[in-house]
């Protein structure tokens, strides 16, 4: 049993407060900006570039849900005005933004980490059940994880996801055309099929797992394998319309088909990191003596294997994209390339070139503090690959990794902390009762 | 060299096989050589051979699949006979790569892949119509064959083996090569 250590506790709680307080003092400070100060920042700024501010306000128009028509040779103090108060709302947009990547990026480690756990009990593997006790702590951060996601997004609103403004919507065709889709009402209501959904198998599938540790035949095992099978169905259909509803739409006029694999992808060698590196902290203490190289070896396996697979589905989207070159849909990597140069490219590096190179020796998969750096590196860049995915839509240029960012990642990272190790700490480490428990104690390659 | 002795051991299953072959090794004796009809998950380590290299070949070989295919993405593509590739004709290897990743992707796994198995062929020394070194055609089946050269100590080595769970074991001369 692991018992949730008194340091650990202050150093989740103290994350969390210093995240709130860091991300609710920049939060007041954008809400007092004012038009004036907007236009004082632009003139500063224009000082600086020089005559470069007339096409970065071009490159604007055509970036930034291009909903209002351009008059391009009307009168310049309008156009400075109308210039001035979309900056204006880009920089309110900021805290929501921030805080919505962070909230959504640690609410994809649990759900990435449900798939996977999903996975070995529908492909009854036999070398993962001594992990299990870490996956069920990882998902129990997923119910109230998702419900903040889902509250961020609906308290945010237009903040975040510009169809929810009407006053846009009465001016854009596009977004009418999907309005049957992309409501309020409807968006509410699908994300609370998809939390209900998720937080159903992991209820039942822990339930099981516990059961099954003191039960004398395998009938909570075999249960578990069908809850597990069809859970899989589910997850594949919501996930893909929760990426949608989650991140898509944050560019309403623009979509991808494969963008729920995408998100998939990224959700999924996330989790099987935080896995990884949770599973090598736990050994450190001295629990977890029944996990040997081998199962670190596997789960390394895994990340190396889903961080080619992730960059393969990055590409084959980029790809399509890039090589048609259809102007609706090549603005969302324009405007990637053009104002998010480094977290796009940067990202690239740390998702796929960096664990590649070092995790493609088999030795080195084998040991631990490699696979730390390895896992801190994925997890720093898959946060990079949620925020290029919501930033650009939402500040456009206006984007720094600054304190409502850090603070909230500070304050989720906290949050995920501490409720993780609260339920580490519940149950057992080792699942006694799994029919696979021997094969996975002497798994060895 | 002349002919020589050996003894060989059969043995139906690859748990029995790695137990003996640890055996074996514990008594200090000198396996040349383990004949099985798949690949046996650790018998390299047991039987204290020197780690595979392959890897490291298979490295090298994909850094030149990938150098050919840039190379010759290059010449075809932008030297040759310019392209104009999706609309943009930049006659630029960098800005046309997107393009050309698939092949360089392709190229460097084929060199990979098969540089690889050419490789192992050559280093097992075994090549087109050349005679099968397989002492017993049942190791190609469902048995295990360890062989073990004798100096002097077949009786040792008889009863060694007996006791590991050998269904057969023989003497035979063999041809040094």
């Amino acid at each position: 049993m692991y018992t949730f250590s008194k340091r650990l506790k202050i150093t989740a709680l103290s994350l969390i407060i210093i995240g709130a307080l860091g991300w609710v003092s920049s939060y007041t400070s954008s809400h007092h900006l004012t038009l004036e100060d907007v236009k004082v920042m632009l003139e500063e700024e224009a000082s600086h570039h020089g005559t470069t501010t007339h096409s970065d306000t071009e490159a604007h128009a055509a970036t930034i849900h291009s909903t209002h028509d351009n008059t391009h040779q009307s009168d310049e103090a309008h156009h400075g005005d109308e210039h001035a108060e979309h900056v204006l709302h880009q920089m309110h947009n900021r805290p929501y933004a921030a805080l919505y990547v962070a909230a959504f990026f640690f609410m994809m480690i649990s759900l990435g980490v449900l798939a996977f756990y999903a996975i070995q009990h529908a492909a009854q593997a036999g070398w993962s059940p001594v992990l299990f006790r870490v996956m069920e702590a990882i998902t129990y951060y997923l119910l109230p994880g998702a419900v903040i996601v889902l509250g961020i997004a609906l308290w945010a609103g237009d903040h975040i996801f510009i169809w929810m403004d009407p006053e846009v919507v009465a001016h854009d065709e596009l977004i009418q055309g999907k309005s049957g889709w992309l409501n309020k009402t409807g968006f509410a209501i699908r994300g609370i099929i998809f939390i209900a959904g998720w937080s159903f198998y992991r209820w039942i599938s822990r339930k099981y797992s516990l059961a099954q540790d003191t039960a004398k035949d395998n009938r909570n095992f075999k249960k578990l394998f069908r809850w597990s099978a069809g859970f899989l169905v589910f997850y594949i259909y919501t996930e893909s319309m929760m990426s949608w509803d989650w991140i898509m739409s944050v560019d309403p006029h623009w979509f991808s088909t494969l963008f729920g694999w995408y998100v998939f992808a990224s959700m999924f060698v996330s989790g099987i990191t935080v896995i990884a590196l949770i599973t090598i902290y736990l050994k450190s203490k001295g629990l977890l003596e029944f996990v040997n190289d081998s199962h670190l070896h596997d789960l390394a396996k895994f990340m190396f294997a889903i961080s080619v697979f992730w960059t393969y589905l990055w590409f084959s989207q980029f790809m399509l994209i890039w090589y048609a070159n259809i102007p609706e849909e090549v603005t969302y990597f324009v405007t990637r390339i053009e104002d998010y140069k480094l977290p796009f490219f940067g990202m690239l590096v740390l998702n796929f070139i960096f664990p590649f190179l070092v995790l493609m020796n088999s030795d080195y998969k084998r040991v631990p503090w490699f696979i730390i750096m390895a896992g801190i590196v994925i997890l720093i860049g898959h946060y990079v690959d949620v925020f290029n995915m919501i930033m650009p839509a939402t500040v456009g240029d206006r984007w720094f990794f600054g304190i409502p960012e850090l603070s909230a990642v500070a304050l989720f990272l906290g949050l995920f902390l501490y409720v993780v190790f609260y339920a580490i700490s519940k149950a057992p480490l080792l699942p006694k009762g799994n029919p696979f428990i021997k094969e996975s104690e002497q798994f060895h390659y | 060299m002349g002919a020589s002795k050996v003894i060989h051991a059969l043995y139906t299953d690859d748990d029995v096989l790695m137990s003996a072959v640890k055996a074996v090794k514990a008594e200090k004796h000198h396996i040349e050589e383990v004949y099985t009809p798949f690949p046996v998950h650790g018998l390299d380590k047991a039987l204290g051979l020197a780690p595979t290299r392959i890897a490291i070949a298979a490295f090298l070989y994909g850094c030149v699949g990938l150098t050919v295919a840039i190379t010759m993405m290059n010449f075809i593509m932008i030297e040759d006979w310019p392209q104009n590739i999706g609309g943009k004709p930049s006659f630029s290897y960098i800005e046309n790569m997107p393009a050309f990743v698939p092949i360089m992707f392709e190229l460097t796994v084929f060199f990979a892949a098969h540089l690889m198995v050419i490789t192992f062929y050559l280093r097992s020394r075994m090549w087109p119509f050349k005679n099968a070194e397989n002492p017993d055609p049942r190791t190609t089946d469902d048995h295990f064959l360890m062989e073990i050269p004798i100096h002097n100590n077949e009786k040792q080595l008889k009863t060694l083996l007996a006791k590991t769970g050998a269904v057969e074991v023989h003497v035979v001369e063999k041809e040094a090569h």
